[in-house]
């Protein structure tokens, strides 16, 4: 295929929501369904993938759209970060449709047309944040992946769903209404434009108390990013199917969060200003409180899903301190984290999900001895486990050495104790659970005869489809240790026409 | 002809009405009163135009020069606020022929159509005159046949709430009459570009405050303004939800056009404004019909009282945008004028369906309603997120507008609390939205359908226009914008 690298980005967004059309025409023939969405997968993979390589070339990409409001257009282009988040989203989304077949099926969930068609649509809403070009085109493409999310929390329809959607609603909502709204209409009074550019709109000499103010406004209200105290629609939400669980509150929504920030730190307020501020030590401590208190908060969980929400919660607060750090290295380490903790948590999530599918198990509680009847199951959690917790041999060792650099070259050192003692946290909330699962010491006497009892626990794993999700986003985790460097390259040249002089 | 265009606007659906009686076979009447508002709606498009391109039209009445004859003066505010009046008349309309079928008895078809052309006229009237005196004329016209409209539903209470309307319209149609008439005895005019001229001779007189007061007290009245809302909700809930839809849409426009017009081009943005404490007092009321209708809205079991009182609380965002007094808060006004008429008609056309399949508006009746009449059910899901303002639709143009103007005037606590209250809009909203698509399927004894295509056609015609002008905004912002200029420009003076 020739297309011009123009229509390409426009493909992203437009295919995934053009596909709602085909898989509602094929609700009566699941297969047919299921073939439909990961063919669009694979494109959209393919297309992103000759973007990267366009982007690689040096090649600049702008897509105009229309004018919305005089002043206000809707605008795409690509740069590094967002070429990082639509190469993220859309690997893991193939990786998703393969594993919720599986899920899906064995589940016997109902309503799986709806579900399919919202979830295409939120991709490509995804695909529009990633490549927005301002404020403007992000913010309109973040309100409508809360509202094509929505129908997903609620699937399942029961009370506690409508609970769970009620909050991811309106925690979601409103504060993209209350604060993300104001601050970018205000930001527009001031600057005149809302596009994203290196080194930020302010005018140095911007009354720093306002921009200060409209920082504040702009983290709280990017609730997607679940900064404390609005992180509250994030365990909410674990009510939804795993595949939604894993993709979307793992992957896609979450990263979307963070990438927002990372988009209005870097390029909106620039990091010479972002350091001068007075609110950016308050939302950096704030970021830091919700770092530990999510992880505490993890280790009380006795719903895997639950804890894995919590665990989400702090690790964003990661990403959201790289950004606020507003040195070089931060920076890096949370376009990085992005990437390494996607891979992480969703093979977590899968991982839950091929629990709860074949044994009907979703306490941790429950999970002892497991080891032996999901072996490949229970390694990949392991893994992924590591992964998120930072240490070799797995990718989230870069992100967090990064970040960790990144609050040492800014002299935080209250920050860097917080991150450090939290990734001890993490160690003490993810490894019981293989632990548990391949040595069940912890069973008691009885429960332990009882296994012998019934002789060699025969192995029985979940779904071959969602085996081999689980496989590969482990075997990405791997990968990403030994083999970081595109990544790395991608981290570094979001800074790169800037010129940072903060930092380094 | 083009050169009687402003008169014909409001002559033609005039002499409609009373051939409606003649007609009297009720499918032929209702074509030909769909034809009628189709000329109108067309003879508007045509004003706009004109008036977009060779500025204001003067037309007089009867060759009659003013200030002696009655003048015809449209400018951009009023072409705007023509286009939108015949525009939704046109829409409803369309829908009306099946929607009554089920809500007025047979007899009485032929009637409500002759009415319904009147209040068109009234209302067309009002907005199309440059004299005083007939602004009151075309106000009766517009009300009466309002009081009739809305006695005609089904349920016995419609009665009582016209009743109560009839009284509140009346007072406040009595009021700018004495307004009007304690003016006319200080300049001795009552063509409205004269008595722009002649007042501020006499501003500080004892007699011109009175006639002033009078005037926006009564006008407040007619428009809903909090606290003098109170005949609206029984109105709009127990009319025939044609009606409903129609008025919802226009009728509170056209008092709301009425307070810019005497504020801004008869007494004047000085004396409006500066002299008397006007803009606090708009503020703190428009903000309060905010929060206390919008609150009230949450707690309606009849989706027809919920929407009403979501009605008063736009109406409170209107008038907030018209407080501010600047070019920028003055557009957000106009633009939420045509923004809520198309909202509105959207949802009450749509409860209208509902009305028509079901017999009852309760909320409890919308219990799966997502399954059984999905296209009606997502027109009220888009007309309910245009409400709340989620980008894309019209009301996220509106909201982004009203905020804008809130900071650019500096006043961030209000901004603030205006979008606090649009947070209220999606409790409401959502009411409806897990009723009908997450509450199980109520146990009837017929199988309810899909509404019929003569309903749905007009309803998602006023949906897409939702979203098209949410996505398009050229014609509405500018025609809001350049509207807003010109009332400035007469006052000569700038926006502080």
């Amino acid at each position: 295929m020739n297309l011009s690298l123009e229509l390409m980005l426009q493909l992203c967004i437009i295919l995934p929501i053009l596909t709602v059309l085909p898989i509602t025409l094929t609700r009566r023939q699941p297969n047919l369904r299921e073939t439909v969405s990961i063919t669009i997968s694979l494109i959209l993979f393919y297309c992103v993938i000759t973007l990267y390589q366009g982007i690689a070339q040096g090649e600049h990409i702008n897509v105009f759209w229309w004018e919305l409001i005089p002043g206000l257009q809707l605008r795409f282009s690509i740069e590094p970060l967002g070429m990082l988040f639509a190469l993220i989203t859309s690997f893991l989304w193939i990786m998703t449709s393969i594993y919720s077949i599986g899920y899906m099926r064995s589940h016997h969930e109902k309503n799986q047309t709806r579900f399919y068609s919202c979830f295409t649509f939120s991709i490509g809403t995804v695909m529009g944040i990633a490549f927005s070009a301002n404020l403007f085109t992000l913010f309109i493409f973040y309100e409508l992946l809360t509202l094509s999310t929505y129908p997903l929390v609620t699937h399942a329809g029961t009370k506690n769903a409508k609970q769970g959607g009620r909050i991811y609603l309106g925690i979601l909502l409103s504060t993209s209404i209350v604060f993300f709204l104001l601050a970018m209409i205000s930001t527009w009074l001031v600057t005149g434009t809302l596009d994203f550019k290196t080194g930020g709109v302010f005018d140095p000499e911007v009354n720093k108390v306002l921009a200060s103010g409209l920082l504040v406004l702009f983290v709280f209200g990017i609730g997607k990013a679940a900064i404390m105290p609005f992180h509250l629609w994030l365990p909410a939400a674990m009510v939804a199917p795993t595949p939604v669980s894993a993709l979307l509150h793992a992957v896609a929504v979450v990263k979307a969060g963070v990438f927002t920030v990372l988009k209005v730190c870097v390029f909106i307020f620039g990091l010479d200003l972002l350091s001068v501020l007075s609110s950016t030590q308050f939302l950096l401590y704030i970021a830091g409180i919700t770092v530990f208190m999510a992880s505490i908060i993890a280790m009380r969980q006795d719903n895997l899903k639950a804890r894995l929400a919590y665990s989400t919660i702090s690790q964003l607060g990661y990403v959201t301190i790289g950004a606020l750090l507003a040195t070089s290295s931060g920076v890096i380490g949370s376009s990085m984290h992005m990437a390494m903790h996607a891979f992480g948590k969703i093979t977590l999530f899968f991982c839950a999900g091929a629990i709860l599918v074949t044994t009907h198990k979703s306490k941790i509680s429950e999970m002892g001895g497991l080891g032996r009847q999901m072996p490949i199951t229970m390694g990949a959690f392991f893994i992924a486990s590591l992964s998120c917790i930072g240490v070799p041999p797995a990718g989230g060792t870069w992100s967090k050495w990064y970040v960790l650099m990144g609050t040492m070259e800014a002299e935080q050192f209250i920050l860097m104790a917080i991150l450090m003692l939290s990734s001890l946290l993490n160690i003490a909330y993810l490894l019981p659970i293989p632990f548990q699962a391949f040595f069940p010491n912890g069973l008691s006497k009885e429960a332990l005869r009882l296994s012998r009892g019934a002789g060699d626990i025969p192995i029985k794993e979940a779904p071959l489809a969602s085996l081999i999700a689980i496989c590969i986003t482990t075997l990405g985790c791997l990968l990403l240790f030994v083999y970081p460097q595109p990544l790395f390259e991608l981290a570094t040249a979001i800074l790169e026409p800037s010129g940072v002089t903060n930092g380094k | 002809m083009l050169a009687h265009l402003p008169v014909l606007q409001v002559i033609v659906p005039l002499m409609g009405a009373p051939v409606c009686v003649l007609l009297s076979r009720p499918r032929l009447v209702w074509l030909f009163a769909l034809l009628v508002s189709s000329l109108a709606f067309i003879i508007s498009i045509l004003l706009l135009q004109q008036v977009m391109v060779s500025g204001t039209i003067i037309y007089e009445l009867g060759g009659w020069e003013a200030p002696w004859g009655i003048e015809y003066r449209i400018d951009k505010l009023n072409a705007f606020l023509l286009l939108i009046i015949s525009a939704i008349s046109t829409v409803v309309l369309f829908a009306a022929q099946t929607s009554i079928e089920k809500e007025i008895s047979a007899d009485k078809h032929t009637l409500f159509y002759t009415l319904y052309l009147l209040s068109l006229t009234g209302m067309l009237g009002i907005v199309a005159t440059g004299d005083a005196f007939n602004v009151f004329v075309f106000l009766e016209i517009s009300s009466l046949s309002a009081y009739t409209l809305i006695a005609l539903g089904k349920d016995r209470r419609a009665l009582w709430a016209s009743y109560q309307y009839l009284i509140m319209g009346t007072i406040g149609a009595t009021f700018i009459l004495i307004g009007i008439g304690l003016m006319y005895q200080m300049t001795g005019t009552l063509n409205m570009d004269d008595l722009a001229k002649r007042l501020p001779e006499v501003a500080q007189t004892h007699t011109v405050l009175t006639a002033f007061t009078f005037v926006i007290v009564g006008i407040c009245l007619k428009l809903a303004l909090f606290p003098l809302h109170l005949w609206l909700p029984n109105a709009y809930a127990y009319a025939p939800s044609i009606v409903t839809a129609f008025f919802a849409a226009t009728a509170t426009k056209v008092a709301i056009y009425l307070l810019i017009r005497f504020t801004y081009s008869v007494f004047g943005l000085s004396f409006s404004f500066t002299t008397l404490p006007l803009q606090i007092l708009f503020m703190v009321f428009g903000l309060l019909g905010i929060l206390v209708a919008s609150t009230a809205a949450i707690y309606q079991t009849n989706v027809k009282h919920l929407f009403a009182y979501s009605s008063i609380a736009q109406i409170g965002y209107m008038i907030v945008g018209f407080s501010i007094s600047t070019i920028t808060g003055l557009t957000a006004t106009l633009l939420h004028m045509f923004n809520h008429a198309l909202m509105k008609a959207a949802l009450f056309l749509a409860l209208g369906a509902v009305m028509y399949r079901i017999g009852s508006v309760q909320i409890n009746q919308f219990q799966g309603l997502g399954r059984q009449m999905p296209l009606t059910m997502a027109a009220v899901v888009v007309g309910g997120l245009s409400l709340i303002g989620v980008p894309l639709t019209v009301g996220f143009v509106s909201k982004w507008y009203l905020v804008s103007a809130l900071i650019e005037k500096g006043w961030w606590p209000i901004a603030l609390l205006i979008l606090l209250a649009s947070l209220l809009t999606i409790i409401y909203v959502w009411r409806i939205v897990e009723a009908a698509y997450f509450k199980p399927l109520l146990s009837r004894k017929k199988v309810i359908k899909e509404a019929p295509l003569t309903l749905l056609i007009p309803i998602w015609l006023l949906v897409m226009a939702n979203i098209y002008f949410g996505v398009d905004t050229r014609l509405s912002v500018q025609v809001s914008q350049a509207a807003a200029e010109s009332l400035f420009q007469i006052q000569g003076e700038v926006s502080p």
